[in-house]
């Protein structure tokens, strides 16, 4: 047994568990505290894989600027738990079945291209960091130029219409 | 060569009339009456100055027969029947009698009808009278002048349909312009006694193709003696057919019920055509077919004994009759049994000689007839309680009625005098034409057949006396009714044509004066009369002044003489007073009413046919036509059944398949609609999960592919 | 270290987040927590995306994720902010509440 791979099940585990706390939980806090976990092992992830800029930006950005967000937005919407016993009653064992052959389907469909390459080579290379973050910022500004500035100006979209979004009408309610 | 141009005229005897209808018919509202009438009498007058040209032409070329052909008719195969005009010396006479005596009625017709449509207030009528007249010009034309037996029978219909059309000229009322259908029931008794002789006619015209091959009169001549020989029998079936047509066409027995009623037309159509031509016909088809005749004794025999039966009996129904026209109508049935007699005994010349004079002496006394006619009325008019006009409302008064008239002569001395000469022609007296042509006749019959001769000496002798008895009633005497005290004489155009046919009556002998023969020379290029049988002629009867026998003469001239005197005694030493019944009644007691009633011939036929022929049209008429082809037939049978098919197609099959195919469309998609609805339920997540199908199985596809 | 984990492996968890994010999205009925796997589902993505980058050593991988992790925070923003929106005039955040477009 390597180490690597016990360090790797014990992530997965808790990967998959926060991530089925996410779906099980009935208070929205809770949930969201669930979310962070699972970024949290995604970003581990990330570094068993040679990148340490996507992991520390998941970090930053996922579990430190959105779900914070959604922390702020749980506490403003009021995190009351909602009633039991929807309208559809098909749709849970219908969508458990879905996601079940979806599962299937990804996996194999993902797999297949697998198969053309077997093993990890050596990961020194990759493992250097810097050289993953050059690299990385060599691309974003050269090949990867417009949609990098094409993310900005998304970016600042996002922000207008956040604002536009939640202003209130003039006069409409004080 | 000019004589060859001469006959090729002979097609205008038919196309001049038939131009002079067609344009009466198509301006005849338009033009005045005169015009009207000049162009009928025009058209008629050069249809005799044509068939003078032809005679002339005969005369020139030695009188041979001239075959004119104008058009190829009926080409069936072998069978070729053209429409070819034969210009022999018989055909040319009948053409010059009837257009010369035509024209002269035509000319009088437009003076009578110019009065006669006033009289019964119709003056549009006019021109149709002309059409009609020219219309039996042109039929007649036809009828003499073909070269076949079909040709003169197209004449033979076409005259009889003329005679029809001018007998109902007033349809709509009877003789004394009263509403009713005596007109044209006359009309119609006519075309059916007239039929059922054409029906004799065509029996002998289909044997006589059977047997001959053809109709045309040079091949069934030539071929009589060779059938006659080989086929006995089959002539002497056609000879009596051919009578069968002649008692229809010339009115003898039995057929000639329709010519008294026949006065129910003008006067110029009783002149015309039951007078003078068409009843002349039936003589002219055995003057035709003497040929024939020649090869058939016994039939000849049975001719000439109709004829001569006809002749004696028609006679004494005219000493009965009290209308000036029904006397002369029954002399004509009389004078045509003494043509038949003689064509039928073989004396062809003497019977178209008696033909073509009693033309000129018939007509005069129908024409003058109806001069006297209308002077009744015009007398009629001028009365004093008239002279408001409001016509006849007290009284019918019927202007042809002898028992009316008397003393005539005085207020109208033309016709007076025209009136004579006719009579006296007619009675046979010498030397007007009668005489000469029927003493030939009489002749002939003494010589070979006593009992024709004992018939039509008695029926000369009636002649006489009916004679007589009308002059003394109409013309002498005092008036009996005021009427006749009012008459007028006729204008000139109504007199000269009779002062015509008085000066043809005294002189139309001429035509066969004993040794002169003009006739008989002339008429033998085309017949050749029946070999008297001289060896057995004996005594006083063989005695010949070149064809006049002296003894037969005078015997015939003492019994008209003889009649008159007679009737002298009776009307004439004391006329008729007015209301006073005839003398003959007490006389002849019941025979008079025999006499009267015209022996009760037209009550039997109708009992024996007419009504018979009725009781069988009631009968298909109602009860097969109406009660069983309408109503149950069509109502019980195709009616219901036509209601229950729509039913059926209604119900069933439109309403049942058909709607519910269309309902049921429109149901389901109703349904479906209803069903469909469901899937939008307004859930996000249901939306999302039909998403996450679509996706699952657009992977699975692709997986498997 | 020697990373010697299969691709494989890495491919399963991406799968098995993916389709739990599916699967929240489907069943639960609070708005948030289906925008939170929503995130879900893009993580598991992502990890599918590093893992390819490093099974062939190219950097277009980390670069998309870098991109759609941009474009997530993006979306994040405005999502909520219309989930606000929404809670003002329902007064609730239970998906089921806005069903008035059914038909």
């Amino acid at each position: 047994m390597d180490s690597m791979l016990i360090f790797f099940i014990v992530l997965a585990l808790a990967a998959v568990a926060s991530a089925v706390g996410l779906l099980v939980s009935r208070s929205a806090v809770y949930a969201a505290l669930y979310l962070v976990i699972n970024f949290a092992s995604v970003a581990v992830f990330y570094l068993m894989l040679g990148a340490p800029f996507i992991a520390l930006v998941q970090i930053t950005v996922y579990a430190g600027a959105i779900m914070v967000l959604f922390l702020f937005v749980i506490m403003l919407l009021g995190a009351e738990k909602l009633p039991k016993g929807g309208s559809l009653p098909w749709q849970r064992p219908l969508a458990i079945g879905l996601s079940a052959v979806l599962f299937f389907e990804a996996g194999y469909l993902l797999l297949q291209k697998v198969q053309s390459s077997a093993v990890l080579l050596q990961p020194e290379a990759q493992i250097n960091t810097m050289d993953a973050i050059r690299e990385l910022g060599i691309n974003l500004f050269s090949i990867y130029l417009l949609p990098f500035e094409v993310t900005s100006i998304l970016l600042l979209v996002a922000m207008v219409g956040a604002i536009i979004l939640t202003k209130q009408e003039k006069g409409a309610k004080e | 060569m000019e004589n060859s141009g001469l006959f090729s005229l002979v097609p205008l005897i038919v196309f001049l009339p038939v131009l002079g209808l067609l344009t009466n018919i198509i301006f005849g509202q338009k033009l005045n009456e005169k015009a009207i009438g000049i162009i009928a009498s025009t058209a008629s007058g050069l249809v005799f100055v044509v068939s003078l040209l032809l005679g002339y032409g005969l005369l020139a070329s030695g009188g041979h027969e001239q075959l004119v052909p104008l058009a190829d008719w009926i080409q069936i195969g072998n069978l070729s029947i053209p429409w070819q005009f034969r210009v022999d010396t018989l055909s040319v006479t009948m053409m010059l009698v009837v257009s010369g005596v035509g024209t002269l009625i035509h000319i009088y017709a437009i003076g009578y009808m110019h009065e006669d449509v006033r009289f019964k207030n119709d003056t549009k009528r006019y021109a149709r009278f002309f059409v009609f007249m020219n219309l039996f010009i042109a039929m007649m034309m036809i009828l003499v002048s073909g070269d076949s037996y079909l040709m003169l029978f197209v004449g033979w219909e076409g005259v009889g349909l003329c005679s029809f059309l001018l007998i109902g000229f007033w349809y709509e009322m009877d003789t004394l312009a009263r509403p009713s259908w005596a007109n044209s029931n006359a009309a119609k008794k006519a075309f059916i006694a007239n039929r059922i002789g054409d029906f004799g006619f065509l029996l002998a015209a289909f044997t006589m193709f059977w047997y001959f091959g053809s109709l045309q009169f040079g091949e069934v001549f030539a071929s009589a003696e060779a059938i006659a020989a080989s086929q006995p029998g089959v002539i002497m079936a056609i000879t009596l057919f051919m009578l069968i047509g002649v008692t229809g066409k010339s009115a003898q027995i039995p057929l000639f019920v329709w010519l008294p009623d026949a006065m129910a037309g003008p006067t110029p159509v009783s002149a015309l055509i039951h007078a003078a031509t068409m009843v002349t016909a039936g003589v002219y088809l055995v003057a035709r077919s003497w040929s024939l005749f020649n090869l058939v004794p016994e039939a000849q025999y049975i001719v000439a004994l109709v004829g001569a039966f006809t002749a004696l009996f028609s006679a004494t129904i005219a000493v009965g009759q009290y209308d000036i026209k029904k006397v002369l109508a029954y002399s004509t049935i009389s004078q045509l049994g003494f043509m038949v007699a003689a064509v039928g005994m073989g004396a062809y010349v003497a019977g178209m000689f008696h033909l073509v004079v009693h033309a000129f002496f018939k007509a005069l006394l129908f024409l003058s007839a109806g001069s006297v006619i209308l002077g009744m009325e015009r007398g009629h008019h001028h009365l004093p309680h008239h002279a408001s006009g409001d016509g006849h409302s007290e009284e019918v008064f019927d202007p042809g009625d002898m028992r009316n008239m008397g003393g005539l002569r005085k207020q109208m001395p033309v016709t007076f005098w025209v009136y004579m000469i006719g009579a006296l022609a007619l009675a046979g007296i010498f030397p007007f034409a009668g005489f000469w042509s029927k003493d030939e006749i009489l002749l002939d019959a003494a010589r070979n057949h006593t009992l024709i001769y004992i018939l039509l000496a008695l029926a000369a002798f009636l002649t006489a006396f009916y004679m007589g008895r009308q002059i003394w009633m109409v013309f002498f005497g005092k008036a009996r009714h005021e009427a006749a005290d009012h008459a007028e004489e006729s204008p000139k155009v109504i007199t000269v044509p009779l002062m015509v046919l008085a000066g043809l009556s005294i002189l139309g002998g001429a035509l066969n004066l004993p040794y002169l023969e003009n006739l008989g020379h002339w008429l033998e290029h085309s017949i050749e009369a029946v070999v008297e049988h001289g060896a057995e002629i004996q005594g006083y009867l063989a005695i010949s002044w070149g064809g006049l026998n002296p003894v037969v003469a005078l015997i015939s001239t003492l019994v008209a003489l003889v009649a008159i005197f007679l009737s002298w005694l009776l009307y004439g030493r004391r006329t008729l007073a007015k209301g006073e019944d005839d003398p003959l009644r007490k006389l002849l007691g019941p025979i008079y009413k025999v006499f009267e009633n015209k022996y009760w011939v037209d009550e039997i036929y109708n009992a024996v046919f007419v009504n018979r022929f009725v009781d069988l049209a009631g009968f298909l008429a109602e009860k097969v036509d109406w009660d069983f082809w309408h109503d149950w037939l069509h109502d019980s049978v195709i009616a219901r059944f036509f209601r229950w098919f729509t039913k059926f197609l209604a119900n069933p099959i439109d309403l049942g398949i058909i709607d519910a195919i269309s309902n049921g469309l429109a149901n389901i998609t109703q349904r479906s609609s209803n069903a469909l609805r469901k899937v939008q339920n307004g859930f996000v997540r249901s939306y999302a999960l039909s998403v996450l199908m679509g996706m699952v199985l657009i992977l699975g596809y692709l997986l498997l592919k | 270290m020697e990373g010697t984990i299969p691709l494989t492996y890495y491919i399963i968890i991406s799968a098995i987040l993916f389709s739990m994010g599916a699967l929240g999205v489907l069943i639960r009925r609070n708005a948030l927590i289906i925008f939170m796997s929503i995130e879900l589902m893009l993580n598991g993505a992502n990890l599918a995306f590093v893992a390819f980058a490093r099974n062939y050593h190219v950097i277009t991988g980390q670069i998309f994720v870098f991109f759609v992790m941009t474009v997530a925070a993006a979306e994040v923003a405005v999502g909520l902010a219309l989930i606000v929106a929404i809670f003002r005039s329902k007064n609730s955040i239970d998906v089921d509440q806005m069903s008035s477009l059914k038909g």
